[in-house]
Protein backbone atom coordinates (compact mmCIF):
# COMPACT_ATOMS: atom_id res chain seq x y z
CA UNK A 1 0.00 0.00 0.00
CA UNK A 2 2.55 2.53 1.06
CA UNK A 3 4.06 1.65 -2.79
CA UNK A 4 0.79 2.41 -3.89
CA UNK A 5 0.75 5.86 -1.82
CA UNK A 6 4.19 6.83 -2.66
CA UNK A 7 3.67 6.35 -6.46
CA UNK A 8 0.50 8.26 -6.74
CA UNK A 9 2.03 11.42 -4.88
CA UNK A 10 5.39 10.82 -6.65
CA UNK A 11 3.19 11.45 -10.06
CA UNK A 12 1.12 14.43 -8.74
CA UNK A 13 4.87 15.96 -8.03
CA UNK A 14 6.02 15.22 -11.48
CA UNK A 15 2.90 16.75 -12.73
CA UNK A 16 2.57 19.67 -10.79
CA UNK A 17 6.68 20.58 -10.90
CA UNK A 18 6.54 20.13 -14.65
CA UNK A 19 9.02 17.51 -14.44
CA UNK A 20 11.94 18.34 -17.53
CA UNK A 21 12.35 14.75 -18.11
CA UNK A 22 8.39 13.85 -18.00
CA UNK A 23 7.32 16.69 -20.05
CA UNK A 24 9.45 15.65 -23.02
CA UNK A 25 7.92 11.61 -22.28
CA UNK A 26 4.87 12.87 -22.42
CA UNK A 27 5.42 15.36 -25.50
CA UNK A 28 6.74 12.82 -27.49
CA UNK A 29 3.73 10.94 -26.66
CA UNK A 30 1.02 13.24 -27.81
CA UNK A 31 3.39 13.52 -31.24
CA UNK A 32 3.86 10.28 -31.92
CA UNK A 33 0.49 8.65 -31.29
CA UNK A 34 -1.07 12.35 -32.61
CA UNK A 35 0.88 11.99 -35.78
CA UNK A 36 -0.10 8.43 -36.25
CA UNK A 37 -3.93 9.24 -35.53
CA UNK A 38 -3.79 11.56 -38.23
CA UNK A 39 -2.25 9.62 -40.84
CA UNK A 40 -4.49 6.99 -40.43
CA UNK A 41 -7.52 9.04 -40.12
CA UNK A 42 -6.23 10.06 -44.06
CA UNK A 43 -5.72 6.28 -44.72
CA UNK A 44 -8.26 4.72 -42.96
CA UNK A 45 -11.32 6.55 -43.67
CA UNK A 46 -10.69 6.46 -47.50
CA UNK A 47 -10.21 2.67 -47.09
CA UNK A 48 -13.13 2.33 -45.13
CA UNK A 49 -15.74 4.35 -47.13
CA UNK A 50 -14.19 2.35 -51.13
CA UNK A 51 -15.26 -1.05 -48.49
CA UNK A 52 -18.45 0.20 -47.87
CA UNK A 53 -19.75 2.42 -51.14
CA UNK A 54 -18.39 0.48 -53.81
CA UNK A 55 -18.23 -3.26 -54.95
CA UNK A 56 -14.97 -4.14 -56.67
CA UNK A 57 -13.40 -7.85 -56.80
CA UNK A 58 -11.83 -8.78 -53.92
CA UNK A 59 -13.84 -6.16 -51.49
CA UNK A 60 -14.54 -9.17 -49.13
CA UNK A 61 -10.66 -10.18 -49.01
CA UNK A 62 -9.95 -6.83 -48.13
CA UNK A 63 -12.48 -6.33 -45.98
CA UNK A 64 -12.11 -9.60 -43.56
CA UNK A 65 -7.50 -8.36 -43.88
CA UNK A 66 -8.64 -5.18 -42.88
CA UNK A 67 -10.81 -6.95 -39.77
CA UNK A 68 -7.79 -8.95 -38.94
CA UNK A 69 -6.15 -5.51 -39.37
CA UNK A 70 -8.18 -4.50 -36.42
CA UNK A 71 -6.71 -7.26 -34.00
CA UNK A 72 -3.12 -7.19 -35.22
CA UNK A 73 -0.86 -7.88 -32.26
CA UNK A 74 1.49 -4.60 -31.70
CA UNK A 75 4.05 -6.66 -31.12
CA UNK A 76 4.06 -8.05 -34.79
CA UNK A 77 3.97 -5.00 -36.17
CA UNK A 78 7.19 -4.27 -34.18
CA UNK A 79 8.45 -7.31 -35.65
CA UNK A 80 7.41 -6.45 -39.55
CA UNK A 81 8.49 -2.82 -39.11
CA UNK A 82 11.69 -3.47 -37.43
CA UNK A 83 12.39 -6.35 -40.06
CA UNK A 84 12.00 -3.74 -42.83
CA UNK A 85 13.71 -0.93 -41.40
CA UNK A 86 16.82 -2.69 -40.35
CA UNK A 87 20.04 -1.24 -41.16
CA UNK A 88 20.25 -4.67 -43.64
CA UNK A 89 16.63 -4.61 -44.25
CA UNK A 90 14.46 -3.67 -47.39
CA UNK A 91 14.07 -0.13 -46.40
CA UNK A 92 17.90 -0.13 -44.12
CA UNK A 93 18.49 2.95 -46.62
CA UNK A 94 16.16 5.69 -45.00
CA UNK A 95 17.85 5.29 -41.59
CA UNK A 96 14.92 5.53 -39.84
CA UNK A 97 14.66 2.83 -37.26
CA UNK A 98 15.21 4.05 -33.74
CA UNK A 99 13.67 7.32 -34.74
CA UNK A 100 10.09 8.85 -33.69
CA UNK A 101 9.09 8.24 -37.45
CA UNK A 102 9.57 4.89 -37.20
CA UNK A 103 7.57 4.65 -34.50
CA UNK A 104 5.02 6.38 -36.23
CA UNK A 105 4.83 4.05 -39.01
CA UNK A 106 4.24 0.80 -36.75
CA UNK A 107 1.32 2.94 -34.93
CA UNK A 108 -0.23 3.82 -38.23
CA UNK A 109 0.27 0.08 -38.96
CA UNK A 110 -1.74 -0.45 -36.01
CA UNK A 111 -4.50 2.23 -36.14
CA UNK A 112 -5.46 2.35 -39.91
CA UNK A 113 -6.92 -0.71 -40.04
CA UNK A 114 -9.03 0.13 -36.79
CA UNK A 115 -10.41 3.43 -38.75
CA UNK A 116 -11.15 1.87 -41.70
CA UNK A 117 -12.98 -0.89 -40.00
CA UNK A 118 -14.79 1.43 -37.71
CA UNK A 119 -15.66 3.77 -40.95
CA UNK A 120 -16.87 0.73 -43.09
CA UNK A 121 -19.20 0.05 -40.20
CA UNK A 122 -20.02 3.25 -39.70
CA UNK A 123 -21.03 4.16 -43.22
CA UNK A 124 -22.66 0.28 -43.52
CA UNK A 125 -24.90 1.09 -40.63
CA UNK A 126 -26.48 4.14 -42.54
CA UNK A 127 -29.41 3.39 -44.47
CA UNK A 128 -28.85 1.37 -47.58
CA UNK A 129 -31.48 4.04 -50.15
CA UNK A 130 -29.51 7.41 -48.44
CA UNK A 131 -26.97 6.68 -51.43
CA UNK A 132 -29.53 6.93 -54.03
CA UNK A 133 -31.07 9.67 -51.90
CA UNK A 134 -28.17 11.99 -52.37
CA UNK A 135 -26.74 11.30 -55.80
CA UNK A 136 -30.73 11.89 -56.74
CA UNK A 137 -30.80 14.98 -55.78
CA UNK A 138 -27.78 15.89 -58.13
CA UNK A 139 -24.70 14.77 -55.76
CA UNK A 140 -21.66 13.83 -57.66
CA UNK A 141 -19.57 10.59 -56.26
CA UNK A 142 -17.02 12.71 -54.15
CA UNK A 143 -20.03 14.75 -53.00
CA UNK A 144 -21.91 11.62 -51.83
CA UNK A 145 -19.06 10.16 -49.74
CA UNK A 146 -18.31 13.49 -47.74
CA UNK A 147 -22.31 14.08 -47.25
CA UNK A 148 -22.45 10.18 -46.09
CA UNK A 149 -19.28 10.82 -43.32
CA UNK A 150 -20.80 13.80 -42.46
CA UNK A 151 -24.06 12.08 -41.74
CA UNK A 152 -21.87 9.05 -39.68
CA UNK A 153 -19.83 11.41 -37.96
CA UNK A 154 -20.54 10.13 -34.18
CA UNK A 155 -19.82 6.76 -35.34
CA UNK A 156 -16.62 8.10 -37.01
CA UNK A 157 -15.08 9.99 -33.53
CA UNK A 158 -15.44 6.54 -31.93
CA UNK A 159 -13.00 5.42 -34.76
CA UNK A 160 -10.84 7.80 -33.65
CA UNK A 161 -10.51 7.42 -30.16
CA UNK A 162 -10.44 3.98 -30.59
CA UNK A 163 -7.37 4.55 -32.91
CA UNK A 164 -5.88 7.15 -30.97
CA UNK A 165 -6.82 4.69 -27.92
CA UNK A 166 -4.70 1.77 -29.21
CA UNK A 167 -1.66 3.64 -30.21
CA UNK A 168 -1.12 6.08 -27.09
CA UNK A 169 -1.73 2.25 -24.85
CA UNK A 170 0.61 0.21 -27.44
CA UNK A 171 4.06 -0.57 -26.21
CA UNK A 172 5.45 -3.75 -28.14
CA UNK A 173 5.77 -2.21 -30.98
CA UNK A 174 7.08 1.51 -29.97
CA UNK A 175 9.82 -0.63 -27.59
CA UNK A 176 10.94 -2.17 -30.89
CA UNK A 177 11.36 0.17 -33.68
CA UNK A 178 11.91 3.10 -30.98
CA UNK A 179 14.21 1.64 -28.79
CA UNK A 180 13.15 3.58 -25.82
CA UNK A 181 15.96 6.18 -26.14
CA UNK A 182 15.96 8.97 -23.57
CA UNK A 183 15.15 12.31 -25.47
CA UNK A 184 14.48 10.86 -28.24
CA UNK A 185 12.34 7.83 -28.71
CA UNK A 186 11.07 7.62 -24.72
CA UNK A 187 7.38 7.26 -24.45
CA UNK A 188 5.15 6.81 -21.49
CA UNK A 189 4.75 3.29 -22.12
CA UNK A 190 8.00 2.40 -22.80
CA UNK A 191 9.20 4.79 -20.15
CA UNK A 192 6.68 2.70 -17.83
CA UNK A 193 7.82 -0.37 -18.98
CA UNK A 194 11.71 0.95 -17.80
CA UNK A 195 10.99 1.89 -14.72
CA UNK A 196 9.08 -0.96 -13.87
CA UNK A 197 11.99 -3.62 -14.81
CA UNK A 198 13.97 -1.85 -12.87
CA UNK A 199 11.79 -1.36 -9.96
CA UNK A 200 11.18 1.76 -9.59
CA UNK A 201 7.82 1.57 -8.54
CA UNK A 202 6.67 4.94 -7.98
CA UNK A 203 7.82 6.63 -10.62
CA UNK A 204 5.77 3.49 -12.70
CA UNK A 205 2.60 3.93 -11.04
CA UNK A 206 3.64 7.68 -11.93
CA UNK A 207 3.78 7.41 -15.66
CA UNK A 208 0.94 4.96 -15.59
CA UNK A 209 -1.45 7.92 -13.77
CA UNK A 210 0.13 10.48 -16.15
CA UNK A 211 -0.90 8.06 -19.14
CA UNK A 212 -4.39 6.86 -17.89
CA UNK A 213 -4.93 10.81 -17.31
CA UNK A 214 -3.68 11.58 -20.57
CA UNK A 215 -6.15 9.07 -22.66
CA UNK A 216 -8.64 9.78 -20.26
CA UNK A 217 -8.79 13.86 -21.21
CA UNK A 218 -8.43 13.14 -24.78
CA UNK A 219 -11.43 10.95 -24.72
CA UNK A 220 -13.37 13.11 -22.93
CA UNK A 221 -12.91 15.51 -25.21
CA UNK A 222 -14.09 13.55 -28.05
CA UNK A 223 -16.53 12.16 -25.91
CA UNK A 224 -18.16 15.34 -25.00
CA UNK A 225 -18.30 16.48 -28.39
CA UNK A 226 -20.51 13.19 -29.61
CA UNK A 227 -22.61 13.70 -27.03
CA UNK A 228 -23.23 17.44 -27.71
CA UNK A 229 -24.18 16.68 -31.42
CA UNK A 230 -26.45 13.47 -29.96
CA UNK A 231 -28.50 16.43 -28.54
CA UNK B 1 -39.01 18.14 -69.91
CA UNK B 2 -40.57 15.74 -71.76
CA UNK B 3 -39.62 11.86 -71.38
CA UNK B 4 -39.32 9.12 -73.65
CA UNK B 5 -38.38 5.71 -73.28
CA UNK B 6 -38.00 2.72 -75.86
CA UNK B 7 -36.99 -0.68 -75.85
CA UNK B 8 -35.87 -0.35 -72.21
CA UNK B 9 -34.56 -3.63 -70.28
CA UNK B 10 -33.13 -3.11 -66.64
CA UNK B 11 -31.17 -5.89 -65.18
CA UNK B 12 -30.61 -6.44 -61.65
CA UNK B 13 -28.58 -9.07 -60.06
CA UNK B 14 -28.78 -10.70 -64.01
CA UNK B 15 -32.82 -10.84 -63.53
CA UNK B 16 -34.33 -8.65 -65.68
CA UNK B 17 -36.78 -6.50 -64.13
CA UNK B 18 -37.81 -4.08 -66.33
CA UNK B 19 -38.91 -4.39 -70.52
CA UNK B 20 -40.75 -1.08 -71.40
CA UNK B 21 -40.96 -0.90 -75.17
CA UNK B 22 -42.45 2.78 -75.19
CA UNK B 23 -43.75 5.25 -72.87
CA UNK B 24 -43.87 8.85 -73.25
CA UNK B 25 -44.28 11.49 -70.84
CA UNK B 26 -45.01 14.54 -72.55
CA UNK B 27 -43.58 17.95 -70.16
CA UNK B 28 -45.46 18.91 -67.46
CA UNK B 29 -47.70 15.82 -66.90
CA UNK B 30 -47.95 13.99 -63.52
CA UNK B 31 -47.93 10.33 -64.79
CA UNK B 32 -49.15 8.07 -61.76
CA UNK B 33 -47.75 4.53 -62.03
CA UNK B 34 -49.57 1.13 -60.42
CA UNK B 35 -48.65 -2.05 -60.12
CA UNK B 36 -48.16 -5.04 -57.78
CA UNK B 37 -44.61 -5.36 -55.95
CA UNK B 38 -42.33 -6.41 -57.94
CA UNK B 39 -43.99 -4.91 -61.09
CA UNK B 40 -40.65 -2.84 -61.67
CA UNK B 41 -42.31 0.52 -60.93
CA UNK B 42 -38.84 2.00 -58.17
CA UNK B 43 -36.98 0.29 -61.01
CA UNK B 44 -38.04 2.56 -64.04
CA UNK B 45 -38.35 5.70 -61.48
CA UNK B 46 -34.20 4.37 -60.68
CA UNK B 47 -33.76 4.41 -64.47
CA UNK B 48 -35.00 7.64 -65.44
CA UNK B 49 -33.16 9.09 -62.65
CA UNK B 50 -29.57 7.88 -64.03
CA UNK B 51 -29.03 5.71 -60.93
CA UNK B 52 -29.55 2.34 -62.70
CA UNK B 53 -28.20 1.60 -65.84
CA UNK B 54 -30.34 0.06 -68.34
CA UNK B 55 -28.65 -2.77 -69.99
CA UNK B 56 -30.49 -1.90 -73.50
CA UNK B 57 -32.86 1.03 -75.19
CA UNK B 58 -32.80 4.90 -74.13
CA UNK B 59 -34.45 7.26 -72.04
CA UNK B 60 -34.59 10.16 -74.14
CA UNK B 61 -34.99 13.87 -72.65
CA UNK B 62 -36.56 16.70 -74.46
CA UNK B 63 -36.35 14.01 -77.74
CA UNK B 64 -32.54 14.04 -77.03
CA UNK B 65 -30.86 10.76 -76.04
CA UNK B 66 -28.11 11.66 -73.18
CA UNK B 67 -25.12 9.96 -72.51
CA UNK B 68 -26.17 7.53 -69.30
CA UNK B 69 -25.35 9.13 -66.03
CA UNK B 70 -24.63 12.92 -66.88
CA UNK B 71 -24.66 14.90 -64.05
CA UNK B 72 -26.21 17.97 -65.29
CA UNK B 73 -28.95 15.72 -66.42
CA UNK B 74 -28.97 14.06 -63.12
CA UNK B 75 -29.46 17.65 -61.59
CA UNK B 76 -32.35 18.48 -63.39
CA UNK B 77 -34.11 15.39 -62.17
CA UNK B 78 -34.95 14.97 -58.70
CA UNK B 79 -36.49 11.97 -56.59
CA UNK B 80 -38.59 11.41 -53.12
CA UNK B 81 -38.78 7.88 -51.82
CA UNK B 82 -41.18 6.27 -49.57
CA UNK B 83 -38.60 6.57 -46.37
CA UNK B 84 -38.05 10.68 -46.14
CA UNK B 85 -34.26 10.21 -45.80
CA UNK B 86 -33.54 13.09 -44.00
CA UNK B 87 -30.01 13.60 -42.63
CA UNK B 88 -28.99 14.66 -39.18
CA UNK B 89 -29.39 17.91 -39.24
CA UNK B 90 -31.59 21.22 -39.03
CA UNK B 91 -34.46 21.43 -41.64
CA UNK B 92 -32.78 23.87 -43.28
CA UNK B 93 -29.70 22.01 -43.24
CA UNK B 94 -31.55 19.33 -45.09
CA UNK B 95 -33.14 21.43 -47.64
CA UNK B 96 -30.65 23.20 -48.75
CA UNK B 97 -28.65 19.89 -49.81
CA UNK B 98 -29.49 20.02 -53.39
CA UNK B 99 -28.52 24.44 -53.46
CA UNK B 100 -25.15 23.21 -51.76
CA UNK B 101 -24.54 20.20 -53.94
CA UNK B 102 -24.94 22.39 -56.98
CA UNK B 103 -22.85 25.02 -55.55
CA UNK B 104 -25.61 27.53 -55.59
CA UNK B 105 -24.52 30.33 -53.59
CA UNK B 106 -24.95 30.70 -49.66
CA UNK B 107 -26.34 33.94 -49.95
CA UNK B 108 -29.40 32.71 -52.44
CA UNK B 109 -30.44 29.91 -50.11
CA UNK B 110 -32.42 31.57 -47.41
CA UNK B 111 -35.03 33.50 -49.40
CA UNK B 112 -35.24 29.90 -51.75
CA UNK B 113 -35.57 27.77 -48.91
CA UNK B 114 -37.98 29.70 -47.13
CA UNK B 115 -40.46 30.31 -49.60
CA UNK B 116 -40.13 26.49 -50.67
CA UNK B 117 -41.12 25.62 -46.85
CA UNK B 118 -44.15 28.16 -46.87
CA UNK B 119 -45.33 26.40 -50.21
CA UNK B 120 -45.47 23.24 -48.11
CA UNK B 121 -46.35 24.53 -44.74
CA UNK B 122 -44.03 24.07 -42.62
CA UNK B 123 -41.51 27.06 -42.67
CA UNK B 124 -42.29 26.99 -38.60
CA UNK B 125 -39.77 23.63 -38.77
CA UNK B 126 -36.87 25.37 -40.40
CA UNK B 127 -34.82 25.41 -37.33
CA UNK B 128 -36.02 22.31 -35.46
CA UNK B 129 -33.72 19.28 -35.72
CA UNK B 130 -34.76 16.29 -38.96
CA UNK B 131 -35.14 13.72 -35.68
CA UNK B 132 -37.44 15.69 -34.03
CA UNK B 133 -40.17 15.93 -36.62
CA UNK B 134 -43.49 13.61 -37.10
CA UNK B 135 -43.48 11.09 -39.82
CA UNK B 136 -45.83 13.90 -41.99
CA UNK B 137 -43.48 16.35 -41.49
CA UNK B 138 -40.19 14.72 -42.37
CA UNK B 139 -42.04 13.47 -45.42
CA UNK B 140 -42.99 17.23 -46.09
CA UNK B 141 -39.29 17.87 -45.47
CA UNK B 142 -37.95 15.92 -47.75
CA UNK B 143 -40.40 16.93 -50.80
CA UNK B 144 -39.12 20.92 -50.10
CA UNK B 145 -35.73 18.87 -50.23
CA UNK B 146 -36.53 18.06 -53.81
CA UNK B 147 -38.33 21.09 -55.43
CA UNK B 148 -36.27 23.67 -53.59
CA UNK B 149 -33.53 23.54 -56.40
CA UNK B 150 -36.49 23.98 -59.28
CA UNK B 151 -35.94 20.36 -61.22
CA UNK B 152 -37.68 19.66 -64.78
CA UNK B 153 -38.19 15.92 -63.36
CA UNK B 154 -39.73 14.98 -60.27
CA UNK B 155 -40.07 11.14 -59.32
CA UNK B 156 -42.11 10.29 -56.76
CA UNK B 157 -41.71 6.36 -55.09
CA UNK B 158 -44.73 6.23 -53.12
CA UNK B 159 -43.63 8.79 -50.78
CA UNK B 160 -47.07 8.79 -49.27
CA UNK B 161 -47.64 5.38 -47.82
CA UNK B 162 -46.35 5.82 -44.44
CA UNK B 163 -48.42 8.65 -43.66
CA UNK B 164 -51.05 8.82 -42.03
CA UNK B 165 -54.46 8.23 -44.30
CA UNK B 166 -56.32 11.87 -43.12
CA UNK B 167 -52.95 13.46 -44.05
CA UNK B 168 -52.53 12.12 -47.23
CA UNK B 169 -54.96 13.65 -49.64
CA UNK B 170 -54.12 17.25 -48.32
CA UNK B 171 -50.23 16.51 -49.26
CA UNK B 172 -51.33 14.76 -52.35
CA UNK B 173 -53.89 18.02 -53.35
CA UNK B 174 -50.32 20.66 -52.12
CA UNK B 175 -48.38 18.66 -54.15
CA UNK B 176 -50.84 18.76 -57.49
CA UNK B 177 -50.85 22.12 -56.92
CA UNK B 178 -47.39 22.89 -56.76
CA UNK B 179 -46.57 20.67 -59.54
CA UNK B 180 -48.85 22.41 -61.78
CA UNK B 181 -47.83 25.71 -60.61
CA UNK B 182 -44.03 25.19 -61.61
CA UNK B 183 -45.31 22.89 -64.84
CA UNK B 184 -42.96 19.77 -63.29
CA UNK B 185 -42.85 16.76 -65.31
CA UNK B 186 -43.76 14.11 -62.81
CA UNK B 187 -43.75 10.07 -62.08
CA UNK B 188 -45.47 8.93 -58.99
CA UNK B 189 -45.54 5.46 -58.35
CA UNK B 190 -47.80 3.97 -55.58
CA UNK B 191 -49.89 1.34 -54.91
CA UNK B 192 -53.00 3.21 -53.97
CA UNK B 193 -55.27 3.41 -56.66
CA UNK B 194 -56.88 6.74 -55.44
CA UNK B 195 -53.77 8.27 -54.61
CA UNK B 196 -53.14 7.38 -58.15
CA UNK B 197 -56.34 8.99 -59.30
CA UNK B 198 -55.63 12.06 -57.43
CA UNK B 199 -52.35 13.16 -58.78
CA UNK B 200 -51.91 11.30 -61.97
CA UNK B 201 -53.46 12.77 -65.18
CA UNK B 202 -52.77 9.15 -66.70
CA UNK B 203 -52.18 6.02 -64.94
CA UNK B 204 -49.80 3.30 -66.30
CA UNK B 205 -49.98 0.01 -64.86
CA UNK B 206 -46.88 -2.56 -64.92
CA UNK B 207 -46.65 -5.88 -64.09
CA UNK B 208 -43.79 -8.18 -63.88
CA UNK B 209 -41.64 -5.58 -65.44
CA UNK B 210 -43.98 -4.77 -68.54
CA UNK B 211 -46.03 -1.85 -69.26
CA UNK B 212 -49.73 -3.67 -69.22
CA UNK B 213 -51.69 -0.54 -69.62
CA UNK B 214 -51.90 3.27 -69.67
CA UNK B 215 -54.07 5.85 -70.41
CA UNK B 216 -56.46 8.74 -69.04
CA UNK B 217 -56.92 7.50 -65.57
CA UNK B 218 -61.04 6.94 -66.54
CA UNK B 219 -60.21 4.64 -69.56
CA UNK B 220 -57.92 2.94 -66.94
CA UNK B 221 -60.85 2.41 -64.19
CA UNK B 222 -63.46 1.52 -66.03
CA UNK B 223 -62.10 -0.42 -69.18
CA UNK B 224 -58.96 -2.69 -67.50
CA UNK B 225 -56.86 -4.47 -70.20
CA UNK B 226 -56.44 -7.68 -68.32
CA UNK B 227 -58.45 -9.47 -65.36
CA UNK B 228 -55.05 -8.38 -63.04
CA UNK B 229 -55.18 -4.51 -63.83
CA UNK B 230 -59.07 -4.72 -63.02
CA UNK B 231 -58.05 -6.12 -59.68
CA UNK B 232 -55.37 -3.44 -59.16
CA UNK B 233 -57.85 -0.31 -59.99
CA UNK B 234 -60.66 -1.68 -57.83
CA UNK B 235 -62.69 -4.30 -59.95
CA UNK B 236 -63.22 -6.48 -57.32
CA UNK B 237 -65.85 -8.90 -59.27
CA UNK B 238 -63.58 -10.46 -61.69
CA UNK B 239 -64.72 -13.55 -63.16
CA UNK B 240 -64.56 -15.78 -65.50
CA UNK B 241 -67.60 -15.88 -68.32
CA UNK B 242 -68.24 -16.76 -72.30
CA UNK B 243 -70.14 -14.95 -74.82
CA UNK B 244 -73.49 -16.89 -75.70
CA UNK B 245 -75.21 -14.29 -77.74
CA UNK B 246 -74.56 -11.01 -79.29
CA UNK B 247 -76.89 -8.72 -80.93
CA UNK B 248 -76.43 -5.21 -81.45
CA UNK B 249 -73.67 -4.55 -79.34
CA UNK B 250 -74.87 -6.19 -76.69
CA UNK B 251 -73.57 -9.27 -75.50
CA UNK B 252 -75.00 -11.82 -73.41
CA UNK B 253 -72.50 -13.74 -71.52
CA UNK B 254 -72.74 -16.22 -68.92
CA UNK B 255 -70.86 -16.30 -66.03
CA UNK B 256 -71.40 -19.63 -63.58
CA UNK B 257 -74.28 -20.67 -65.19
CA UNK B 258 -75.94 -17.67 -64.79
CA UNK B 259 -76.62 -15.01 -67.61
CA UNK B 260 -75.97 -11.22 -67.55
CA UNK B 261 -76.05 -8.77 -70.21
CA UNK B 262 -72.98 -6.33 -71.21
CA UNK B 263 -72.55 -3.37 -73.32
CA UNK B 264 -70.07 -5.04 -75.86
CA UNK B 265 -68.82 -6.15 -79.22
CA UNK B 266 -67.72 -9.52 -78.28
CA UNK B 267 -68.39 -12.18 -80.57
CA UNK B 268 -70.24 -15.08 -79.77
CA UNK B 269 -68.42 -18.09 -78.47
CA UNK B 270 -65.49 -15.82 -76.75
CA UNK B 271 -64.22 -16.45 -73.52
CA UNK B 272 -64.00 -13.50 -71.41
CA UNK B 273 -63.61 -11.75 -67.97
CA UNK B 274 -66.86 -10.47 -66.24
CA UNK B 275 -65.57 -7.19 -64.47
CA UNK B 276 -67.86 -5.07 -62.51
CA UNK B 277 -67.29 -2.70 -60.22
CA UNK B 278 -69.04 -3.27 -56.61
CA UNK B 279 -70.12 0.66 -56.39
CA UNK B 280 -72.18 -0.08 -60.08
CA UNK B 281 -74.02 -2.58 -58.01
CA UNK B 282 -77.12 -1.70 -56.60
CA UNK B 283 -78.85 -3.77 -53.93
CA UNK B 284 -82.99 -3.43 -53.07
CA UNK B 285 -85.47 -5.76 -51.53
CA UNK B 286 -87.89 -6.74 -53.26
CA UNK B 287 -88.76 -5.83 -57.39
CA UNK B 288 -87.07 -2.75 -58.65
CA UNK B 289 -89.39 -0.06 -60.22
CA UNK B 290 -88.92 1.00 -63.30
CA UNK B 291 -85.11 1.65 -64.10
CA UNK B 292 -82.04 1.28 -67.02
CA UNK B 293 -80.78 -1.68 -65.08
CA UNK B 294 -80.83 -4.50 -67.48
CA UNK B 295 -79.54 -7.14 -64.94
CA UNK B 296 -81.28 -8.01 -62.33
CA UNK B 297 -79.88 -11.24 -59.79
CA UNK B 298 -80.69 -12.37 -56.62
CA UNK B 299 -78.82 -13.72 -53.43
CA UNK B 300 -77.95 -14.37 -49.91
CA UNK B 301 -76.09 -11.85 -47.93
CA UNK B 302 -72.72 -13.48 -46.86
CA UNK B 303 -70.91 -10.59 -45.34
CA UNK B 304 -71.18 -7.31 -44.10
CA UNK B 305 -68.01 -4.82 -43.80
CA UNK B 306 -68.75 -1.44 -42.87
CA UNK B 307 -65.81 0.76 -44.56
CA UNK B 308 -65.12 4.71 -43.79
CA UNK B 309 -68.18 6.42 -45.58
CA UNK B 310 -69.80 3.12 -47.20
CA UNK B 311 -70.05 -0.59 -46.63
CA UNK B 312 -69.21 -3.47 -48.19
CA UNK B 313 -71.39 -6.02 -48.78
CA UNK B 314 -70.89 -9.54 -50.17
CA UNK B 315 -73.93 -11.44 -52.10
CA UNK B 316 -74.12 -15.15 -53.01
CA UNK B 317 -75.95 -15.63 -56.10
CA UNK B 318 -74.03 -18.51 -57.94
CA UNK B 319 -71.05 -16.30 -57.30
CA UNK B 320 -70.10 -13.91 -54.79
CA UNK B 321 -70.37 -10.37 -55.79
CA UNK B 322 -69.47 -7.39 -53.80
CA UNK B 323 -70.96 -4.34 -53.95
CA UNK B 324 -70.07 -0.86 -52.78
CA UNK B 325 -73.26 0.79 -50.77
CA UNK B 326 -73.81 3.96 -48.42
CA UNK B 327 -74.63 4.29 -44.92
CA UNK B 328 -77.78 5.35 -45.02
CA UNK B 329 -78.92 3.01 -47.54
CA UNK B 330 -77.20 0.03 -45.54
CA UNK B 331 -79.28 1.33 -42.74
CA UNK B 332 -82.77 1.85 -45.13
CA UNK B 333 -82.27 -1.78 -46.32
CA UNK B 334 -81.77 -3.40 -42.97
CA UNK B 335 -79.08 -5.58 -44.67
CA UNK B 336 -77.72 -8.87 -42.17
CA UNK B 337 -75.90 -11.73 -43.04
CA UNK B 338 -78.43 -14.67 -44.79
CA UNK B 339 -80.98 -11.78 -46.03
CA UNK B 340 -82.15 -12.07 -49.49
CA UNK B 341 -81.63 -9.19 -51.63
CA UNK B 342 -82.10 -8.49 -55.39
CA UNK B 343 -78.53 -7.02 -57.08
CA UNK B 344 -79.23 -4.74 -60.35
CA UNK B 345 -76.61 -3.29 -62.34
CA UNK B 346 -76.24 -1.72 -65.63
CA UNK B 347 -75.31 -3.61 -69.02
CA UNK B 348 -72.87 -0.48 -69.58
CA UNK B 349 -70.83 -0.98 -65.81
CA UNK B 350 -69.75 -4.48 -67.17
CA UNK B 351 -66.98 -4.66 -68.30
CA UNK B 352 -65.29 -7.64 -70.49
CA UNK B 353 -61.98 -8.46 -71.01
CA UNK B 354 -60.49 -11.01 -73.58
CA UNK B 355 -59.60 -14.39 -71.93
CA UNK B 356 -56.97 -16.63 -73.41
Amino acid sequence: MEMIRAGFLEALRLLFALDPAVMEVVRLSLLVSGAATFLSLLLGIPLGSVLALSDFPGRKLLFSLVNTGMGLPPVVVGLIVSVLLWRSGPLGFIHLLYTPSAMVIAQVAIAFPIVAGLTAAALGALPPQLKLQLEALGADRFQVVLLLLREARLPLLAAVMAGFGGVISEVGASMMVGGNILGQTRVLTTATVMETSKGNFEAAIALGLILLLLSFSVNLALTLIQQKKRI
Amino acid sequence: MSIEIRDLEVFRKKKKVLSIEKLEIPAGQILSILGPNGAGKSTLLLAIAQLIEPKKGEILFEKQPVPWGNLDLRRKISMVFQDPLLLDDTVFGNVATGLKVRGIPRKEWKNRILEQLGLLGIVHLAKRSSRSLSGGEAQRVSLCRALVFSPEVLLLDEPFAALDPASRPVLIAELKKLLRQKGITALFVTHDRNEALMLGDRIAVLEAGRLIQIGAPQEVFSTPATASVAALVGVENVLPGKVVHQEQGVATIEVQGIEVRAVSEAREGEKIWFCLRPEDVVLHIGPLGPSSLRNHLEGTVRSVLPLEAQVRVTIDCAFPVAALITKQAFFDLELREGKVVGLSFKASAVHLIPRS
